[in-house]
């Protein structure tokens, strides 16, 4: 990371997500982080380094490998006036606490009537194309935007990162925090160097639930999140050597999902094409070719397109794996068979 | 730790409330649902959990409660509600649904949130284990008193979340009390075919915090462990882990024909009633008379039928309340 000379404030999204929770620890008392090796390692992806020497252990808590107890632990802290952030390291650890997350967490405030608020942050790790196999390289964005209760957001660089972040520990209600590892800013993951971005010091937010066209183009729109549009955006500068002009939505949420931008984005270039790192079916690139579809088919020029995950689980050896991940070229191909 | 005569009485009355509320919501309940029984018809659809012989556990814990102290309750949650203190009128209201109930119909039986007295139900097993180690842990950061006391049934006691939260609750040194209602069945799984102990105190061992297992189902033996269980969690001393034999004198829920039990196990267990026992010691200790229990037994009556009146002259919601309130 360097700054060559200008004002530029270059983070990586570990260190966005680290300061966004050190500095609402240092303004509000109530906030506490909670996870497998978020202590004295700083979290296997770096993203709460540096916090338990200036916080301890009281506020920044080791757990046992436990995430039904500490997750269901946080519901309750949570309902009782704390702020709890907590890490499940990898999402593909949902399958051991799920009931933790959207029975309890994501459904007390509904069957309170709204008498009980949720304020938490489950923050967990996506995403893969480094070898890790089919348990430690999931997205499953849609796994949890399907069900109610939980807001869902995915940085795809620092600035957002670290805004929602913020956000998301001011916030009522629980909300599913997902980062990328490969976003993150860990060399040893091999860091999209895209992700790494000017990121002011003071504290701001990022709205949950607004997208951000983050390319304009009149030809095609091309609609991701996390990953996926960095790879819409290397697709787009493909497309464009071709004399074709790509827009890029950056859906930063999934819920609340900005249904509008995409609309909008949609009826400008009258071509959709979705980049999703999760499954194919019945996921977020069905969702977002339905929102455009409902809203006014008539605006498509052309039948929409997915570059996403096949349906299958996630393969260790290097070859198959890359087979299997969306990249620009896929893109690219997708837009010239429209 | 031995009750005054104040909290022998306010647990007699608390057990007579939750019995009579029971019957009332048996009778309701069953309305509309014969001959042929359906659980979505009547007044009050879905299941309906009575806990109607397990009193003592929820008055012999919650005497020691204060509405600052956090209880998380289960399926079969109307007698620790009432105990803690829960709303009787939006209590009732909420388990039929309408639109003054807890939460305005959403939960239903089930789903029992009073914020007033810091009381919560979780309809799916052991599921309340962890809340309430978070509520202990949020009481011990903020340097706030209270302690939480997590209800669970004895088939609980085989769900992973129970063993995780006891663990966290003993290396944290957690201010919360498990409470196991051990009434000898998970629906129909008997709990020696279920249980790889006779007792589920012995697990406490594991998780390093004491474990008292309570027979007969004894209100002032029940007030007493309880009691020194909570009175150690307030001075930080750290979780202890109870389980109590008590009896369920219903099915699992309405509905259920219980062909699992033993011939005569009901008729034996109606003859261990604890509400008549309990009545019969307070007249022979001479604690009070049978005007004063009738008295008791009056208020309890008059509470109870305040509570179904409300409910009953109470509206629903619009259905569109069904679209709100799913975010804070």
């Amino acid at each position: 990371m360097s700054n060559e000379g200008t004002n530029e404030r270059r983070l990586t999204i570990a260190r966005a997500m680290a300061e966004s929770i050190q500095q609402e620890m240092q303004n509000d008392a109530r906030v506490f982080v909670m996870g497998e090796d978020i202590g004295e390692l700083g979290g296997v992806f770096g993203n709460t380094r540096g916090l338990l020497e200036e916080f301890g252990k009281e506020r920044i808590r080791d757990t046992p490998i436990s995430e039904t107890a500490f997750i269901s632990a946080a519901v309750g802290a949570a309902q009782d006036g704390m702020r709890p952030v907590v890490e499940l390291m990898f999402v593909d650890f949902f399958g051991v606490c799920f009931d933790a997350i959207y029975n309890l967490m994501a459904k007390d405030i509904y069957f309170s009537g709204g008498g009980v608020k949720v304020p938490m942050v489950l923050m967990t790790s996506t995403g893969g194309g480094y070898s890790d196999a089919g348990q430690h390289s999931q997205c499953l964005y849609a796994s949890f935007a399907h069900l109610p209760g939980m807001k869902v957001v995915s940085p795809s660089n620092a600035y957002d990162a670290k805004g929602l972040m913020t956000a998301a520990m001011r916030d009522d209600s629980p909300v599913v925090y997902m980062y990328h590892k490969r976003l993150q800013g860990m060399g040893w993951l091999g860091t999209e160097a895209g992700a790494t971005v000017d990121t002011p010091e003071e504290s701001y937010t990022v709205e949950i639930g607004k997208a951000k066209v983050v390319r304009e183009g009149s030809d095609v729109t091309l609609v991701g999140l996390a990953m996926g549009v960095h790879n819409a955006l290397k697709a787009a500068d493909k497309l464009a050597e071709q004399g074709v002009s790509a827009e890029v939505v950056d859906l930063v949420s999934l819920v609340p999902l900005d249904r509008e931008t995409v609309i909008n984005s949609v009826a400008k270039t009258g071509r959709l094409i979705v980049v999703d790192e999760d499954y194919h079916s019945y996921g977020v690139s069905g969702e977002i070719i339905a929102t455009v579809t409902e809203h006014d088919i008539s605006k498509l020029k052309a039948a929409p397109k997915r570059v996403t995950y096949p349906d299958v689980p996630i393969p260790f050896a290097r070859p198959m794996e890359q087979f299997c991940l969306p990249n620009p070229d896929k893109i690219v191909a997708a837009y010239k068979a429209m | 730790m031995q009750p005054t005569k104040e909290q022998k009485l306010w647990m007699y009355e608390n057990m007579v409330v939750s019995r009579r509320f029971e019957e009332i919501i048996e009778k309701i309940y069953l309305e509309g649902k014969t001959p042929a029984f359906n659980m979505a018809s009547g007044p009050i659809p879905g299941e309906m959990h009575l806990s109607n012989g397990q009193e003592p556990v929820a008055v012999g814990v919650c005497a020691h409660l204060n509405a600052d102290d956090v209880a998380t309750a289960t399926h079969r949650p109307h007698h620790q509600a009432i105990a803690k203190g829960v709303d009787l009128n939006r209590m009732a209201a909420e388990i039929f649904g309408k639109k003054t109930g807890l939460s305005g119909g959403r939960g239903g039986h089930m789903h029992i949130f009073d914020p007033k007295v810091n009381f919560a139900c979780a309809g799916i097993i052991a599921q309340g284990c962890g809340p309430a180690c978070g509520a202990a842990l949020s009481r011990k950061m903020q340097g706030k008193p209270g302690v939480a006391v997590s209800f669970l049934g004895e088939g609980a006691a085989n769900q992973g979340a129970f063993h995780e939260a006891l663990n966290l609750a003993g290396v944290w040194s957690l201010p919360v009390i498990f409470v196991i209602e051990d009434n000898a069945w998970g629906i129909s799984v008997a709990k020696k075919d279920s249980t790889a102990v006779a007792r589920n105190d012995v697990r406490a061992a594991a998780y390093g915090m004491p474990g008292h297992y309570i027979p007969g189902n004894d209100p002032y033996a029940i007030f007493d462990i309880a009691g020194e269980a909570i009175k150690r969690a307030r001075d930080g001393g750290g979780p202890t882990l109870i389980e109590i034999e008590t009896y369920r004198l219903a099915g699992h829920f309405m509905g259920d024909a219980e062909g699992y039990r033993p011939e005569g196990e009901k008729e034996k267990l109606f003859e261990k009633d604890p509400i008549p026992a309990m009545r019969q010691r307070l007249i022979a200790d001479g604690d009070a008379s049978d005007a004063d229990l009738d008295a008791i037994e009056a208020r309890a009556q008059a509470k109870v039928d305040e509570a179904i009146a409300f409910a009953k002259a109470s509206d629903y919601a619009p259905e569109t309340d069904a679209l709100t309130s799913v975010f804070a």
